[in-house]
């Protein structure tokens, strides 16, 4: 009587992929899909919610509806993090990106349980999952390779020495791409925080639960609490904030919408911030990698410092 | 303690004066009137309209000059895709450079009448204009020629392609030497110009048009018209336009990035900024203040990356002060042609009493004002050199872009409180720091949130060496390899 009452309860309240326990069998202990920010997992502030279907309309779990307030949090634990992600050794970013796929690796068949679930393939499903974990991987040794990629000793015609490095431009807020539930979110992340940056993502309104998942292999992956930050919920509700935000230093959208890129344009410029399209990358061929998207949200800094007696060069004619 | 060696000053109030060194102007031949540069030939405009441009330093007009409105900005735009749909990116890439080689060597060989005319139009002294502006702006050229055919070294693993017609918008601080920067790379890169200079400073633009003509560029190639900011408008909001690269305030790049909003348009923003300026008590003391003097008083503050908020350590204020005033009292402003003079005219009226709004705005706040006590000449715009004192982290003269010869100043006791307060600004284009101890002078160049650090040196710049901001201060890089990077497309 107990159990039929449950699994009652089950079917109003929570999601139906579960099997329905019988008397003899055992009943399955369903995961509650929570945001995360700061490296914690609460729930919207909102308390709101929205059900997360697969394609046949069946429930999959009850998933947070964050809000503004959500996202301003999230821009807080970034901003927090960016001190100390954007100043380690780059060595030691890249053991965490490792550290990251490592992890993903372990939980592969969690990740492929999930993506069948949203009804894709076993086999499509496996593809997502070790391209994510590869990504991971590429981007873990770009950590400490693309600045000698991307910098330049200059050869000024003055006695100074002269370099130009790349430095991350800061807390950057991105729309992840709705079509896949990880790959995209993770080829969106991976070369953000590369780069030292941190980051508050969205993740696709229609396939949130591996990103939630990925914020727990996140979570037990060292990566420092706030460097990644997730939230689940509505695009058209939530980019204003993402385009308008005055300590977001640049925001990342993967629609090709020209509407809401428009808008992005327009408050995005309220503080200068670096507007990133990815509107016609295909997130599984081999281009949609390469140290170009690290460049994305870099800065190029440029110092200079007086060499004593070299050269004599002056700037002449 | 009076005998000590860094109290010892130099008199400067003698009996000698200098002598004036005027700079001949025979070497600038300015035409009364000047048509706009579309195709290769000097057209009249379309709008029938022209403004005349004048010397600020004594407030005498020059020349006219056309204003293009819409049509004549389209004209242009029609011109420049015509030559890059026909010429310019069929062109190989070796011919391209000899073209811009050329131009840097026409340049060259007409530095002394060029950096006359720049002086005379925009003000600066004579002995910037000669020794900075003009060869600079020629070295762009010369540095970029040399790219264009050897851009698939520049991005490995992509390929280079240019956008196509770019519209590039300058200022009137570096009139030819902005020229020289966002002209040159774009030829490199395969793309061609649609170029407005500012409406108070034409005449170099317009030399150099001339230049381009003599130089053989094929016609449409780069286009130069002059106009003020409706002109500027009509080519940011021009449809056939691939690129808008603009140098000037950040409030209108703020306006440019809402006005390329939806379209495909790319950018490249170079705008204000508000630099620190860090002296610690173990720096060459003496070095720092000639560095402080150039970060300010350099073009007279008209200068994006100007060393405006001075911030020293505590235990070596007084010295540092007291230097500094000693050294304001030596600088000579006056006539820019001569070329005895340190700090030239403000470039416009509107600039000087901008200027002006902000002094006495500091003196409101609450700032102590010590201006240089030097005679200002009768007529034309001019400024002493002026630094403010016992200034507020909030104080508008500490956070507000003033683009003039003045200087604030704030102590500090710490690193990290020092870049607490030199971080803690919307902008972050540039910044100096002056110590002796190396491992310090990189956390600090680490640490400052700007996108040109200069180490025991200021306001150093180079075609080689990539300039532009963080933050408010715009994005994209101008100069050096990074700066192609804001005129092609990787595929």
């Amino acid at each position: 009587m107990a159990t039929k009452v449950l699994s009652k309860k089950l079917k109003t309240q929570t999601p139906v992929a579960a099997k329905k326990a019988t008397a003899s069998e055992r009943l399955e202990v369903l995961k509650t899909y929570k945001i995360y920010i700061g490296g914690k997992f609460p729930r919207t502030e909102s308390g709101r919610y929205y059900k997360a279907q697969n394609a046949n309309g069946h429930t999959l779990a009850n998933v947070c509806l964050s809000s503004r307030k959500d996202f301003r949090e999230a821009v807080v634990s970034a901003r927090a993090a960016f001190a100390d992600w954007g100043s380690r050794a780059a060595f030691n970013r890249s053991q965490i990106l490792y550290r990251i796929a490592e992890m993903l690796e372990g939980r592969k068949a969690q990740f492929i349980e999930e993506l069948c679930r949203q009804n894709i393939s076993t086999t499509l499903a496996e593809k997502e999952v070790t391209l994510s974990i590869d990504r991971l991987i590429y981007y873990a040794g770009w950590c400490d390779k693309f600045q000698q990629v991307l910098s330049s000793v200059n050869p000024v015609a003055s006695s100074h020495f002269n370099f130009s490095n790349p430095e991350p431009t800061g807390v950057v807020a991105a729309i992840a791409p709705q079509q896949t539930s990880l790959l995209g979110l993770v080829s969106v992340v991976a070369p953000i925080i590369a780069g030292g940056n941190t980051c508050v993502v969205l993740a696709s309104y229609t396939k949130p639960l591996c990103a939630v998942t990925f914020a727990e292999v996140l979570n037990s992956s060292d990566v420092p609490a706030g460097v990644v930050n997730i939230l689940t919920g509505k695009i058209s509700e939530l980019y204003p904030y993402f385009a308008d935000h005055m300590d977001v230093n640049a925001v990342v959208f993967c629609e090709n919408d020209a509407d809401i890129k428009n808008a992005i344009q327009l408050k995005a410029s309220n503080n200068l911030k670096r507007v990133i399209f990815y509107d016609k990358i295909l997130w599984e061929n081999i281009d949609a990698q390469s140290p170009y998207f690290i460049q994305d949200t870099q800065e190029i800094k440029t110092t200079w410092h007086p060499i004593e007696n070299i050269g004599g060069a002056k700037a002449g004619y | 303690m009076a005998t000590k060696n860094n109290t010892l000053k130099l008199k400067f109030d003698s009996a000698r004066k200098y002598a004036p060194a005027p700079e001949s102007k025979a070497a600038a031949k300015i035409d009364a009137k000047y048509d706009l540069f579309i195709n290769g030939k000097f057209e009249k405009p379309l709008s029938k309209k022209y403004f005349a441009t004048t010397n600020p330093a004594n407030e005498e007009k020059l020349a006219d000059v056309a204003e293009a409105n819409a049509a004549d900005v389209d004209k242009a735009v029609k011109a420049a895709r015509n030559a890059y749909e026909k010429t310019w990116k069929k062109m190989p890439a070796k011919e391209r450079a000899k073209y811009i080689y050329r131009i840097a060597r026409v340049m060259q060989e007409r530095a002394r009448e060029l950096a006359v005319i720049e002086t005379l139009d925009g003000g600066k002294p004579i002995r910037e204009s000669r020794d900075f502006d003009v060869p600079t702006a020629a070295n762009h050229f010369f540095y970029y020629a040399g790219w264009a055919d050897k851009l698939a070294y520049a991005f490995p693993n992509r390929n280079a392609h240019p956008l196509g017609v770019a519209g590039q918008i300058i200022p009137w601080n570096f009139p030819l030497l902005m020229a020289a920067w966002k002209i040159a790379p774009a030829l490199a890169t395969g793309n061609t110009v649609v170029l407005k200079p500012a409406e108070t400073t034409p005449l170099t633009a317009l030399k150099l048009a001339q230049i381009i003509q003599e130089a053989d560029l094929p016609p449409g190639v780069v286009n130069i018209i002059t106009g003020a900011g409706a002109t500027g408008a009509a080519i940011v909001n021009h449809p056939d336009i691939n690129k808008i690269a603009f140098t000037g305030s950040t409030d209108v790049g703020k306006i440019i990035q809402k006005a390329i909003a939806g379209t495909a348009k790319k950018a490249t923003l170079e705008l204000g900024g508000k630099a620190a300026n860090i002296i610690f008590e173990d720096a060459p003391i003496d070095q720092a203040v000639e560095g402080v003097i150039n970060g300010i008083f350099f073009n007279q503050g008209h200068v994006c990356c100007a060393g405006s908020r001075l911030y020293v350590q505590e235990s070596v204020f007084k010295e540092v002060y007291r230097k500094l005033k000693d050294r304001l009292a030596t600088l000579i402003v006056g006539d820019p042609l001569d070329k005895n003079t340190d700090i030239g005219a403000i470039n416009s009226k509107q600039q000087l009493d901008t200027i002006h709004k902000y002094l006495k705005i500091g003196l409101k706040e609450g700032a102590e004002m010590y201006e240089a006590p030097c005679e200002l000449p009768k007529k034309g715009f001019y400024c002493r050199p002026t630094i403010f004192t016992n200034v507020a982290q909030s104080s508008r003269i500490a956070q507000e872009e003033i683009f003039g010869p003045v200087l604030t100043i704030q102590t500090f006791r710490t690193d990290d409180e020092v870049l607490e307060k030199a971080n803690n600004t919307p902008y972050g284009l540039s910044a100096g720091v002056w110590t002796d101890k190396g491992s310090k002078i990189f956390n600090m160049t680490t640490r400052l949130r700007a996108g040109v650090v200069w180490a025991n040196t200021f306001n150093q710049f180079d075609p080689t060496s990539p300039f532009g901001g963080y933050k408010e201060s715009g994005y994209g890089r101008e100069g050096g390899l990074h700066g192609l990077n804001a005129y092609v497309n990787l595929v």
